[in-house]
């Protein structure tokens, strides 16, 4: 264990928002777990009692007959405004007093930075780079990310859970997102920043960055395994890989929300439906990605003469 | 010596001071006198406060709506919000810090602006010599690198719980979306920026970054169908972004008005929609009753 070699990576002062994200994100997802699981308590309590959901004010919060159901915003939302103002005032403060930003060396094309990364918020990105082709990690992913997001308002039709913090209510819409914001956005930000080292190799946490190491593993494409060969076998072996991948896992999933959750399916329309089953297929083949160079060191499923996946 | 002033009071010394003497001047003028707090209510009443302040400040409901409605800055809120959205837990006060790091970043973005040539002979020195020279400087580059970080965290952690609470279901839809372009544009601005030291850090990020626009599929130079479509280095999607093949000193001056000018000014106007949908929308989401199972009516 080199504890130098781990405090250098989290010491370093464009580092500390990563250490900082990794602290802020488990809270808050721990913090919005509680306040579901109280909501959760309340919604088991109606349903089971009829009487009480027509007198409950339905919130988990304290009320009584004869109080407003509403405050004004001065004071009570303004000074809480205020407050968290001079608060986040005073902590930026001290951390810019304590901390510098860094300068480096005067640009010099000439003079490769190595590893050399992209800002933090993009490692995800960049650690995608190691799965996919460039035009797949750095346009076609980000571009499906941001319209993927765009949908969710679109395609997430359950009713239940709106304005309200819930877990029993959305399941499968919260699962979803927080597998695709905490494991495959976060973290792989945070394997981006601790964990890739010199040429974007693997380095445990904790060990040396060395910077003469050179990696003599061997990747697979998907169809050397087989022993395919020539340009339109490989071609189509690919192809009908990936097809046959995305239609196993399709179908496996459509089986599973057919059976586990009907309600769901039911007040989806056809075009809801295929683009949420497709925006999950995508979200898999990612994940196989990587499980299959992490694991196998394969690298691509199918190679054409123009592009890789 | 001969002071006039002896010879006309020279009973002064006598007379006990601050009573004066009865029906005196001074006298006259303190029965007059206001005090302070009288004073205060008395400029209230002037034409230059009413112009300024439009309501009363006695603490009654309608003064109370009256301060946040009149004021320009405030007037954004409604005048009364559900009674535990105020709650820490439901929004993590996350949407608000985010704005706020923006308005802090624009504050000590602005003030750098003041010191900062976006060139290359000069633009690495300007950030030496703000470190060094410039009074305050390495706190005012040191809080707009950590604001910029930061807002970059809040902002995941906002949309996060905006998933959370279900907040981008009906009829917050359109917001939510103006809200993944915010996400967009605060990434953009904080990357912008990344490169303007001009040091090796912001080039071999912002080369890295926009190496992946090489591969763009038709549009760049190395992406699929790119080279059939006649792409080259010198024509390519990353050429636009970096107005050459390399990252220089057109990538210097492009990133600078992308970051002091063009992005700013579309995050400020998204956020403008973002905060006036808020409203529209009927202020934030909750937090709402809990709704059951069997009360959803399908139809
Ligand atoms: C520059 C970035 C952003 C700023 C300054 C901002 C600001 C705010 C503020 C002040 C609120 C009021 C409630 C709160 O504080 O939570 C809010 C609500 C909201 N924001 Fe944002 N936001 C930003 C980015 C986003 C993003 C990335 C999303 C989603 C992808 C989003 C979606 C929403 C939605 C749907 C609401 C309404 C929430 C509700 O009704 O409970 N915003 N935003």
């Amino acid at each position: 264990m080199d504890w130098n070699q781990v405090w250098t990576l989290v010491s370093l002062p464009d580092n500390v928002p990563i250490v900082l994200l990794l602290l802020m994100v488990p809270f808050y997802t721990v913090l919005a777990f509680r306040e579901a699981a109280k909501n959760d308590r309340l919604i088991a309590e109606l349903e089971r009692d009829p009487d009480l959901r027509k007198s409950h004010h339905r919130v988990p919060y304290p009320w009584k007959p004869g109080w407003p159901k509403t405050v004004h915003v001065w004071p009570h939302l303004l000074k809480r405004e205020f407050l968290a103002a001079i608060i986040v005032t005073a902590v930026m403060i001290v951390w810019s007093i304590c901390l510098d930003a860094p300068l480096e060396e005067p640009a010099n094309p000439s003079l490769t930075m190595n590893p050399s990364k992209a800002p933090w918020y993009f490692l995800g990105l960049q650690e995608l780079l190691v799965y996919f082709d460039p035009w797949i990690a750095g346009v076609v992913l980000p571009s499906i990310i941001l319209l993927g997001l765009m949908a969710i308002p679109y395609i997430d039709v359950n009713p239940l859970g709106n304005g309200y913090y819930t877990w029993k209510q959305r399941k499968f819409a919260i699962g979803t997102f927080l597998f695709g914001f905490l494991v495959l956005w976060v973290l792989l930000v945070i394997i981006g920043t601790f964990i890739r080292g010199p040429g974007w190799l693997w380095f445990n946490l904790g060990e040396t960055w060395d910077h003469h190491r050179v990696d003599h593993q061997v990747n697979y494409d998907l169809h050397e395994l087989f022993g395919v060969t020539g340009t339109w076998p490989v071609f189509f072996f690919g192809l009908a890989f990936l097809g046959a991948f995305s239609a196993v896992v399709g179908g496996l999933t459509h089986l599973w929300i057919v059976k586990c959750m009907p309600a769901m399916r039911k007040r989806m329309s056809l075009i809801q439906y295929a683009n949420m089953l497709h925006l999950w297929i995508l979200m898999m083949i990612v994940v196989a990605k990587i499980i299959a160079r992490l694991a196998f060191t394969v690298k691509n499923f199918w190679v054409t003469p123009w592009f890789n996946i | 010596m001969s002071h006039g002033h002896d010879e006309h009071t020279p009973a002064e010394p006598e007379t006990p001071q601050g009573e004066g003497n009865p029906g005196g001047l001074l006298t006259k003028l303190r029965a007059k006198a206001k005090s302070p707090a009288e004073m205060g209510e008395e400029f209230k009443k002037t034409q230059v406060w009413t112009s300024i302040f439009r309501h009363k400040l006695d603490d009654s409901h309608r003064n109370r709506s009256l301060a946040v409605l009149s004021n320009v800055f405030l007037h954004l809120h409604p005048a009364r919000i559900n009674r535990d959205a105020v709650r820490y837990n439901f929004t993590w006060g996350m949407g608000g810090i985010t704005f706020y790091l923006f308005v802090l970043l624009t504050l000590t973005g602005t003030l750098l602006m003041y010191y900062f040539h976006p060139s290359k002979a000069e633009a690495y020195r300007d950030i030496m010599f703000l470190q060094h020279d410039v009074p305050f400087g390495n706190l005012l580059r040191n809080m707009h690198r950590w604001c910029a970080h930061a807002m970059v965290i809040t902002t995941w952690l906002h949309m996060m719980r905006v998933f959370m609470t279900g907040s981008y279901k009906p009829p917050r839809e359109f917001n939510w979306n103006i809200g993944v372009l915010l996400l967009l544009f605060t990434m953009l601005l904080s990357f912008t920026g990344y490169l303007l030291p001009d040091d090796q850090l912001g080039f071999w990020a912002v080369t890295v970054g926009t190496n992946m626009a090489r591969a763009t599929p038709l549009l760049g130079h190395e992406g699929p169908f790119g080279p059939e479509l006649g792409m080259s280095a010198f024509n390519d999607v990353r050429f636009a972004l970096l107005g050459g093949s390399v990252v220089d000193a057109n990538a210097l001056l492009r990133a600078y008005i992308w970051h002091c000018i063009s992005i700013p000014i579309i995050a400020s106007v998204l956020m403008i929609v973002h905060f006036w949908r808020i409203r529209k929308d009927g202020a934030i989401s909750g937090p709402a009753p809990v709704m059951l199972e069997s009360e959803i009516k399908d139809d």
